[in-house]
């Protein structure tokens, strides 16, 4: 197991240096520099500007000078906000971010894990179609169209919660926590209703069923460890998924963490703080993806051996 | 012999077409993937108005007998709009479709059929390019070379192979041993031959069933990257783009949101439907239930 994470540790940093590397030459070889702006800005600012962000020098000096920074875990200064660096913005960002996603998670996990889990134990009835008609519908409505729809309903015709801002007003962060959850619950209630239904027709179940205990207990103490274990494995790429889907919601509610960021720095072209950002976000999901990956090979004592028998 | 792989092949598909035709809500997903194609073809022809003609003094309106869909902000019939984006919506997945499908294909073919260290370098190259966050990607594409319609299917296209290559690669390393292809390799037809002739055809269950999957997620992709105004530009219109427009205005004119949503919606239900129908029409497990 250690020896696995290791292992896929190491992999991940090939992978990171071909991120930093792709981003940093596309980047520069963006056609229009960054300060080839609608003023014409006199030569020497220019040059001056230049020499601050080294653009003066051999790209591959550049890049090395990039990659030392970045493996210090500095991303320069911001291009378009004077005086800050890309570091303070991601500071600032991703806290909001992150609860944000966190209470998206919070709303796809208990929603999914409730409906996919109670379909599963009443396979083809009621209880089955109605949550799985549902996730359809949750899988089919993207985040910027569920949105604006929750606005215009519970923000503007019933003005029950408010529209937009994060943490000003009691109450802003529900519709953009439930906007960013709903694909995700209905996701998850897919996956776990289909690892549930696997499980509860194994064996083991059956032995349980015979020894007389409680449908109930035999889920919670039985099944749903195994049956979790597809959207356990889930979760990292949902995680990806989570970062990519704030970039809309952050836009359509107007709250400023990395996704409106990055959008942001998107249409100024601000490279450097595109640049720190790809590299950052791209180290997090990265990591969410092993973790992952680990947790669901801790819950499956089948992939455990197999890896033990690999290595 | 050919003859009785013929034959084989045509008692799968029909098996599955009666398995498919019993599923309505696939029926229903290709039912409306049918009319959304040939309205797409025909829209030139048979859009109610023109796609750029503009009434300025009527503004927006909502949905009446002479614009079933009302009106945007510019007086431009939000039918004729919808049937134009639709267009490209459509046309986005199923360019960038065919991109994935190619590279997919053929990179999968050729691992699984060579095996070996070709096999392990080239998917490892799979597996290192799977790490990366692509939608983030895509966006930096976008920003670096400008909003391109031609660089979009490049780019989404290049994000959504690799599940292709896998499928098809753990199929083809399932049929390499089969006896056909030992029959084939002792006719002495060339690998190349083996590939296109016995291997890829034998592939295409999980392909088509992938496929039909990858089309409303790549239209998905499209539309998202166009809400943020990073995807489709103007002129060019998407369902994407037009929710985008629908959203900022959609206090006054609801209705410019709601369409283009329900077109949005309605296809990628279609979509999902007929892939899930097609997955257990295609799988022989299934046939057990």
């Amino acid at each position: 197991m250690y020896r696995f994470a290791i292992s896929r540790l190491l992999q991940a940093i090939p992978v990171l240096l071909v991120v930093i590397t792709v981003t940093f030459f596309l980047v520069h070889s963006a056609p229009g520099g960054p300060f080839s702006a609608d003023k014409a800005v006199p030569p020497e600012v220019i040059k001056a500007l230049e020499e601050q962000y080294n653009l003066n020098q051999p790209v591959w000096q550049q890049y090395l000078s990039y990659l030392g920074d970045v493996l210090q875990g500095d991303f320069g200064p911001s291009f378009k906000y004077s005086g800050r660096t890309v570091n303070e913005l991601i500071a600032a960002g991703l806290p909001i971010t992150a609860e944000l996603a966190f209470y998206a998670m919070l709303v796809a996990l208990s929603v999914g894990i409730t409906a996919g889990v109670g379909a599963a134990m009443r396979p083809n009835t009621l209880q089955d179609y109605l949550p799985m008609t549902g996730a359809m519908i949750g899988i089919c409505m993207p985040s910027f169209l569920l949105g604006p729809l929750l606005v215009l309903i519970f923000g503007i015709h019933l003005d029950w919660l408010p529209v937009s801002g994060w943490g000003d007003i009691p109450g802003d962060k529900i519709l953009p926590s439930i906007t960013l959850g709903t694909g995700y619950a209905a996701y998850i209630a897919r996956l776990s209703r289909g690892g549930m239904l696997e499980v509860l027709s194994q064996d083991y179940i059956r032995t349980a069923r015979a020894k007389g205990l409680s449908e109930r207990l035999i889920i919670i103490k039985h099944a749903l460890r195994g049956g979790l274990i597809p959207v356990v494995a889930f979760l990292g790429p949902a995680f990806a998924g989570l970062l990519a889907g704030s970039f809309v919601v952050e836009t359509i509610f107007q709250i400023p963490g990395l996704g409106r960021f990055y959008v942001q720095a998107a249409f100024n072209r601000d490279y450097t703080l595109i640049l720190g950002m790809t590299i950052f976000l791209s180290t997090l999901i990265i990591l969410f993806n092993l973790l992952s990956d680990m947790l669901a090979i801790w819950l499956n004592p089948k992939l455990r051996q197999e890896i033990r028998g690999t290595n | 012999m050919a003859d009785a792989i013929e034959d084989h092949g045509t008692s799968l598909w029909k098996d599955a077409w009666i398995k498919l035709s019993k599923n309505r809500l696939a029926l229903f997903g290709l039912a409306v993937l049918i009319i959304l194609i040939v309205t797409s073809l025909l829209t030139p022809l048979i859009a109610p108005y023109g796609y750029e003609t503009q009434d300025l003094d009527m503004g927006a309106t909502a949905p009446s007998l002479q614009h079933w869909l009302g009106t945007d902000i510019f007086g431009r019939d939000m039918l004729t709009r919808i049937m134009y984006g639709g267009r490209v919506s459509l046309m986005v997945g199923f360019i960038a479709t065919a991109v994935a499908l190619v590279i997919g294909i053929l990179w999968g073919a050729i691992a699984g059929f060579f095996g070996g260290r070709l096999d392990a370098i080239m998917m490892r190259i799979v597996d290192v390019l799977y790490a990366l966050p692509f939608m983030i990607f895509i966006i930096l594409l976008m920003v670096v070379f400008g909003r391109n319609i031609l660089l979009l299917f490049l780019a989404i296209g290049a994000v959504e192979w690799l599940t292709m290559a896998r499928i098809v690669r753990s199929q083809v390393m399932a049929l390499r041993n089969q006896e056909f292809v030992e029959a084939a390799n002792s006719l002495g037809l060339s690998q190349w031959t083996i590939i296109r002739r016995h291997i890829i055809p034998n592939t295409l269950g999980p392909v088509i069933v992938y496929t039909t999957l990858t089309i409303p997620s790549v239209m998905l992709l499209e539309a998202f990257l166009s809400f943020l105004g990073l995807g489709i530009q103007p002129p060019e219109s998407s369902w994407g783009l037009l929710i985008n427009y629908g959203v900022e205005t959609m206090e006054e004119f609801p209705w410019l949101l709601i369409f283009p949503g329900i077109a949005l919606s309605l296809t990628l239900f279609a979509l999902n439907f007929l892939g899930d129908g097609l997955r257990d029409a295609l799988d022989p497990r299934t046939s057990k239930d």
